[in-house]
């Protein structure tokens, strides 16, 4: 039976384009199908049955369903790069070419030998790795290997995917989420309305199950209709329509997420267009019209490969023309079913039996089947499916007891009724109500603006489907426009149907044997939920996480219900006082690419470059990102590692003169006539009196009392100030400026700006320092007209300017601000002055030596657990005026004598580094625990000094100096022998910056 | 994933906004005068309210505006938005909208 589409039907298969003959290959096996073939279809038309092994038992498994819930049929497609694993066959649309691999399966699909878990089974039940692998305690890691690679799926392909992926945002008046009977009448009557409706729907064609089913819609076949509306919809300008679309996310706000499959219809995406799109839309009215998932029978080896969900032995028939069997049995607990065994007859099948478990049915449908001379088994059940890689037959055993009659059959068509697709209302939060008849959980009042409809409303017929999409639709589009059209309904003839009898597993047969499966991606069965409730597990979250129900991919779309009702029955109640689980996004899985987007690679977030930027790369400059800056680390020459370039760097800055790019330090221009009293009130220290033409340091404390920032603030005019920031703290010190101005002051006359990327910085550093700057600057800054700590606005080179005679280094130093625009010829004008001079250029290591070599803090010492006083800079703190902060200054913790406070540190042996983030205690011999005195927060070499120094956080600060603690790296096991000294090693008087 | 109305911009998404906190505590008024228990109130107490809340709001990728902002922390409904200056409780009754 296998290949050449043995299995088709000559005329039926609405969705075929029989004139595009397509070839794939599954397990490297060679097939054909048609276009608007999924691969399931195709390989059902081949009479291939056998599609994969199980997750836990490495059961032969076939396909169950005909759309996104399916739980065995799952294949890794294509190969290399673009090897997708746990695709569902049911949703992958046949392209030429295809090639898809089965899982879970060693050495292969017909020959498994793990399959000897089946044997085992007794011992996989329920909870069995938390019982068995967890004691002895460490065996765990142990068994872990090889129980992970027998419970395993599919393989990623673990090479960089080669597509493009992108994001779109929308807003809308109105959408409509899923294009079956009901979300095509909504969207309709809404179109009509001039609402702005956007319609979505999973599958590569509109139509929901007015494709799978047989109907007649104004007397004609409901396709005629669909193609009608669908046609107006995609003329309509107000409408836009997307297949291959899932919704998968619904939050707050009535925002919903949805992914559009744009090219993995094709083997290689089309260059031009992405893979996969998400799509963000933001819907002043949501309509819910996701439609409903047939549940499936639990009896023994209902997993067989040739049983399915009814309607989906129907719908492979009416869509794809695929006839799964010529001998089939029906197992219902409903009328719907019996659509199943009128189509497959009126194809030409032959319908061996149906049973059903309601002792008397008589419904319209029933009767039709009844007609065509199909024996009808009432009050019965199938007890168990027969066969082993395919259906053979299948005993019948009447509801009451009493010998099973063996049928034989090649498909089972089971049915437990359907149940809606509540999981995007659900994700909102919103409560789920119970309803008897047909039994089933339907949307209790919607969280958003939001309407569920049709069978997604627990409404299965189709004349309610298109009558409440139409009027929801209508009354969408008065909600959200105002005004409001009647819509025709179209008239449908409806089929009397009778109550399903509520029933999702079936006693075992006589001989006791086989798996009444619930969970089939998981192999969860009702005897694991029996099991669980007797080992106390009450909580329906409690029984999902014990026996692994609905945590597959599939989110137990077809097996939830099911289990909550095992677990009603066990605990004596109606199913809704047990509850429902949380259904949470996405709806079906979604690839990391897709989420990702365009935000990949350099694009994962933006990079901000200074306006030297290009220089620094042209010379070689090894970057180090700081936040989304980079900044030159330190720019080698020939074979030179980080120390050597730094240390080299150091010497020419302090034996001559060094120029480094500071542009990324925030820049904040304050003006306004209460400027300085604001000023007065941010820093610690005064600020009242500072003149025009100064600068000076300031410090800002947080309203804890630690401190937040420090920087270095001119007074440019009258009412003008130019505020400087540490680089990564910016952005937050602007947001407090705004947050004091705007809700605690806002009598203050003042108004700030962030000029960070107007100006670029670099300082010049060194006793050549004003020999670079002095004829490139248009103003005298002889050390009498342009003392320490002077600030002006002048011209370098002619172009707008600022120099502040401020120092970081320690050395005569001079920070020049310039027009963005000039950042780069007036940078490599001075580097070139200071090269001529024997000076070099540094970057952020060489920077971050002389400040450790000078005590200044930096960030790894501002920790936000750090005062102003364990900073050394207790004596900054003004005691004549009200600043942020201030009260919380005297806070007894904050006094206590043993806090940790900057110190610095020599090694013993004047030669070995320090480890940065090292722990510092008393004796390196000591057992552990051992008490831990304070930690090393920065380290350098000082060529100057000829050794390594380091700055560290120690408890008691100063009072410690000369004394030997022990620098312990218990990582790597390093230890250093230092010595407390002050952090002040090189110039503590300050004589080389005053100049 | 909220909407936040900025009484400047209009309806803007979440992510242009900034998250600062607490609005139902008041920066001491004359902090010369302000006693240790007003300033630890002010500093480190803050509730966890289930339910309708008032918090401030940066729109730091819009005009830059602090904003008070009332949300119900259990249901994500927003309610009204203020300027620095006006009133807002948690149990406002949303008379106004700003
Ligand atoms: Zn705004």
């Amino acid at each position: 039976m296998i290949g050449d589409q043995l299995r088709r039907h000559p005329t039926l298969g609405g969705a075929l384009d029989r004139s595009k003959a397509l070839r794939f290959s599954f397990d490297g096996q060679r097939y054909s199908g048609f276009q608007g073939d999924t691969l399931a279809s195709a390989l059902l038309a081949n009479g291939v049955t056998l599609l994969g092994r199980s997750f836990k038992y490495h059961r032969p498994r076939g396909v169950m369903s005909i759309g996104s819930e399916e739980s065995n049929a799952l294949a890794e497609l294509r190969t290399g790069a673009r090897r997708e694993p746990n695709t569902r066959m049911t949703q992958i649309e046949l392209f030429q070419g295809l090639e898809a691999q089965s899982q879970n399966r060693w050495p292969s699909l017909n020959l498994d030998l793990l399959s000897i878990n089946g044997l085992v089974a007794p011992f996989l039940a329920a909870g069995f790795y938390y019982k068995t692998f967890m004691r002895p305690r460490g065996f765990w890691e142990k068994y872990e290997y090889f129980i992970r690679r027998a419970a395993g799926l599919g393989r990623a392909s673990g090479e960089a995917d080669p597509d493009r992926y992108e994001r779109i945002h929308r807003h809308c008046d109105i959408l409509v989420t899923g294009a079956g009977a009901a979300g095509l009448a909504a969207a309709k009557s809404a179109m009509q309305a001039g609402a702005r409706v956007a319609i979505l729907d999973e599958r590569e064609a509109p139509g929901g199950w007015l494709r799978f089913d047989r109907n007649l819609i104004e007397g004609a076949p409901a396709t005629v209709w669909l193609d009608e509306t669908v046609a107006a919809l995609r003329a309509a300008d107000n409408v836009t329509f997307l297949t291959r679309t899932t919704a998968f996310g619904y939050y707050d706000h009535n925002l919903i997420t949805a992914v559009e499959r744009v090219q993995d219809h094709r083997a290689v995406p089309d260059p031009h267009k992405p893979r996969q799109r998400i799509w963000t839309f933001r819907a002043k009215q949501v309509i819910l019209a996701t439609g409903a998932v047939e549940q499936p029978l639990a009896f023994a080896d209902n997993d067989r490969p040739g049983v399915m969900l009814a309607g989906a032995l129907r719908g492979y028939l009416n869509a794809y023309g695929v006839m799964a069997g010529h001998k089939a049995v029906i197992f219902s607990n409903n009328d719907h079913a019996y659509r199943t065994a009128l189509d497959l007859i009126d194809a030409g099948g032959a319908i061996e039996a149906v049973v059903d478990v309601r002792p008397s049915p008589a419904g319209d449908l029933v009767r039709a089947v009844r007609d065509r001379g199909v024996r009808v088994y009432t009050d019965s059940i199938v007890s168990h499916a027969k066969g082993g890689h395919a259906l053979q037959a299948c005993d019948v055993t009447p509801r009451g007891g009493g010998r099973p009659e063996t049928i034989e059959c090649d498909a089972l068509g089971m049915s437990g009724g359907w149940n809606p697709a509540v999981h995007l209302h659900s994700q909102t939060g919103a409560k789920l109500d119970w309803r008897d008849d047909p039994g089933c959980f339907v949307p209790a009042t919607a969280k958003w603006p939001c309407v569920s409809v049709g069978a997604a409303n627990g409404d299965f017929q189709l004349a309610d489907c298109l009558a409440n999409g139409s009027e929801a639709g209508a009354q969408a589009a008065k909600a959200s426009m105002g005004g409001t059209t009647a819509t025709a309904v179209p008239g449908v003839r409806a089929f009397r149907e009778e109550r399903p009898h509520p029933i999702w597993e079936v006693p075992l047969g006589p001989d006791r044997r086989g798996k009444r499966f619930v969970d089939f991606q998981n192999d969860v069965t009702v005897e694991d939920v029996e099991l669980a409730h007797r080992e106390g597990f009450v909580s329906v979250e409690h029984l999902k996480r014990y026996t692994t129900m609905g945590m597959a991919t599939d989110q137990g779309k077809t097996s939830n219900i099911a289990g909550l009702a095992i677990m009603a029955r066990l605990r004596d109640k109606p199913i809704p006082e047990v509850g429902t689980t949380t259904f949470r996004p996405p709806f079906t899985p979604v690839s990391i690419g897709a989420i990702a987007g365009q935000e990949r690679g350099q694009h994962f977030q933006p990079l901000r470059r200074t306006s030297m930027d290009d220089w620094h790369a042209e010379n070689g400059a090894v970057f180090q990102n700081v936040g989304l800056w980079r900044r030159p680390h330190y720019y080698p020459h020939a074979q030179e590692d980080v120390d050597d370039a730094s240390r080299r760097e150091v010497t020419a800055t302090r034996g001559a003169v060094g120029v480094c790019d500071v542009t990324t330090l925030g820049k904040i221009d304050v003006q306004g006539p209460d400027a300085a009293e604001f000023l007065n009130r941010i820093y610690a220290n005064g600020f009242a009196k500072l003149p025009v033409g100064k600068a000076r340091y300031g410090l800002m404390l947080r309203e804890d009392g630690m401190v937040f920032d420090d920087g270095v603030t001119s007074r440019l005019g009258e009412t003008r100030y130019l505020m400087t920031t540490t680089t990564g703290n910016a952005g937050p010190v602007m947001a407090k400026l705004e947050f004091y101005l705007q809700t605690v002051w806002p009598e203050l006359r003042v108004r700030i700006t962030s000029v960070t990327e107007q100006w670029a910085g670099f300082s010049v550093a060194g006793p050549k320092a004003r020999e670079v700057l002095q004829d490139v600057i248009d103003i005298d800054i002889s050390d009498g007209a342009f003392p320490f700590m002077a600030a002006a606005e002048c011209r370098f080179a002619g172009a707008p300017a600022r120099l502040f005679r401020i120092s970081f280094s320690g050395e005569r130093a001079y920070e020049v601000n310039v027009a963005a625009d000039h950042g780069a010829e007036a940078w490599a004008l001075t580097v070139a002055k200071a090269q001529a001079l024997g000076g070099s250029v540094y970057g952020l290591e060489s920077l971050g030596t002389m400040r450790i070599e000078k005590g200044h803090v930096a960030g790894t010492e501002i920790n936000g657990q750090t005062t102003a006083d364990d900073l050394g800079l207790g004596g900054m703190l003004s005691s004549k005026k009200e600043f942020i902060g201030k009260a919380m200054t005297g806070r007894p913790a904050y006094l206590a004598p043993d806090r940790q406070k900057l110190v610095g540190l020599r090694p013993v042996d004047g030669a070995t580094w320090i480890k940065a983030g090292a722990q510092l205690i008393e004796d390196g011999a000591a057992a552990p625990p051992v008490q831990m005195l304070g930690h090393v927060t920065a380290v350098a070499f000082s060529p100057e000094l000829n050794t390594p120094i380091a700055l560290a956080l120690l408890s008691g600060g100063m009072a410690r100096a000369g004394a030997a603690l022990e620098a312990a790296y218990p990582l790597t096991g390093e230890s250093v022998r230092v010595r407390v000294v002050s952090p002040h090693f090189l110039d503590p008087e300050g004589t080389r910056m005053h100049g | 994933m909220f909407i936040i109305k900025c009484p400047y911009c209009g309806e803007r998404d979440v992510t242009e906004f900034s998250y600062g906190g607490d609005a139902t505590r008041a920066y001491p008024q004359d902090p010369a005068q302000a006693t240790p228990e007003d300033w630890h109130a002010y500093v480190y107490e803050r509730d966890n309210p289930r339910g309708w809340h008032v918090e401030w709001w940066q729109h730091s990728q819009g005009c830059r505006q602090w904003l008070k902002l009332r949300r119900n922390t259990l249901t994500h409904e927003l309610g009204r938005t203020a300027l620095p200056h006006e009133p807002l409780s948690p149990d406002d009754d949303e008379g106004s909208d700003a």
